[in-house]
């Protein structure tokens, strides 16, 4: 399984004006590894597919906002 | 206060359901566009569309029309230029 | 031809009344990466396609209005009932000026739509890859947007057009496979 953010750290520079932020998140949502979709995968129920908003649980990639605390530094 | 208009009861449950269903008819329909050849996505995606129609006619009987231009039927006085609009809910 | 109909493809729900919003979201409504551009693009791009993706183009462009749609409602509700002030406070007192309380084609920096924003190349590798690009960044943008807004509501909305993004970009994948296929050979997918 893939994970789907990843970080990397800018360059911190000596006379950077503000304080370092930290690492930043990038999203690697789930079509970049996914290839041509083969048959038969697993579908979610109608009225999941619609909340989720992809019939399919293996083309689900959800977001949360990486600048909540509760989310640095993890795999979205 | 102005009191707001408060739709039918059910109105939120059965367009819920109407969205649910057509949604799963989107997914299908852009699947099948690149899986031309999925047999068992095609019948699956035919069994839904008459699910859907199904649905739709029973929302349609109680809260009026959704398409127009003789999609739909409609009684009198004519029913498309009803409120609510789909932003206005 | 096209027919209407008379529903949102997905609820949409405000929880608070921040007209702010309303600025943030207009991006995806006439922006350079919106949901008009979108299927405008995608429509337009279905006469120099081959056969075998223009139903791909064409009903992707399509969802791309009902997309809109949804963008518009948004809008709709957050900007309604805000008096002329509540909008001055907001960022919006340029656009109410210019507009009233209407919607228009503009990005949130308040610049007018322009077609140009729309790449038409002819060419179907180049055409495809221009969608799965675009695709890209409508998902970046709903993902700036989510983290600026603090509407639980809205969030949710907005989470259901970004997995869009990934689904059509996943099928525009599928439909560069698909045309760079040997001519004469059949695959099974």
């Amino acid at each position: 399984m893939p994970t789907y953010r990843k970080w990397f750290q800018p360059y911190v520079g000596p006379y950077d004006p503000c304080p370092p932020l930290g690492a930043v998140a990038y999203e690697t949502p789930v079509q970049l590894y996914l290839g041509f979709q083969p048959a038969g995968m697993e579908q979610y129920s109608p009225v999941q597919a619609l909340s989720y908003g992809t019939l399919w649980p293996g083309l689900y990639t959800p977001y949360t906002n990486p600048f909540n605390p509760v989310n640095k530094g993890a795999d979205s | 206060m102005i009191q707001p208009n408060q739709p039918p009861e059910n109105y939120y449950t059965d367009l819920q359901a109407l969205q649910a269903i057509d949604f799963t008819l989107v997914e299908l329909t852009l699947y099948l566009d690149t899986h031309p050849n999925d047999l068992d996505a095609l019948r699956q995606f035919n069994s839904t569309a008459q699910k859907s129609e199904e649905l739709r006619i029973s929302f349609e009987k109680k809260y009026g029309p959704l398409r127009q231009f003789g999609h739909s039927y409609s009684s009198y006085p004519w029913q498309w230029s009803k409120p609510p609009w789909p932003w206005q809910v | 031809m096209w027919y209407y109909e008379k529903k949102l493809q997905y609820p949409v729900r405000v929880s608070t009344c921040n007209p702010k919003l309303a600025r943030f979201l207009i991006e995806q409504y006439g922006g350079a990466d919106g949901e008009l551009a979108a299927a405008l693009r995608y429509l337009n791009q279905r006469y120099t396609i081959p056969d075998r993706v223009i139903g791909l183009l064409n009903d992707i462009g399509t969802e791309e209005f009902a997309h809109l749609e949804m963008i518009a409602t948004m809008v709709y509700k957050l900007t309604k009932d805000a008096t002329p002030i509540q909008l001055k406070e907001a960022g919006l007192g340029s656009h109410y000026v210019n507009h009233g309380k209407s919607l228009y084609y503009e990005n949130a920096g308040g610049e007018s739509f322009t077609v140009a924003y729309i790449q038409s190349k002819g060419d179907p590798i180049a055409d495809l890859y221009e969608d799965i690009a675009a695709e890209e960044k409508a998902r970046s943008t709903y993902q700036w947007i989510i983290n600026v807004s603090d509407d639980p509501a809205l969030n949710d909305s907005l989470g259901f057009l970004r997995e869009r993004e990934i689904v059509h970009s996943q099928r525009f994948r599928e439909a560069v496979e698909l045309i760079k296929e040997e001519q004469g050979q059949k695959k099974a997918y």
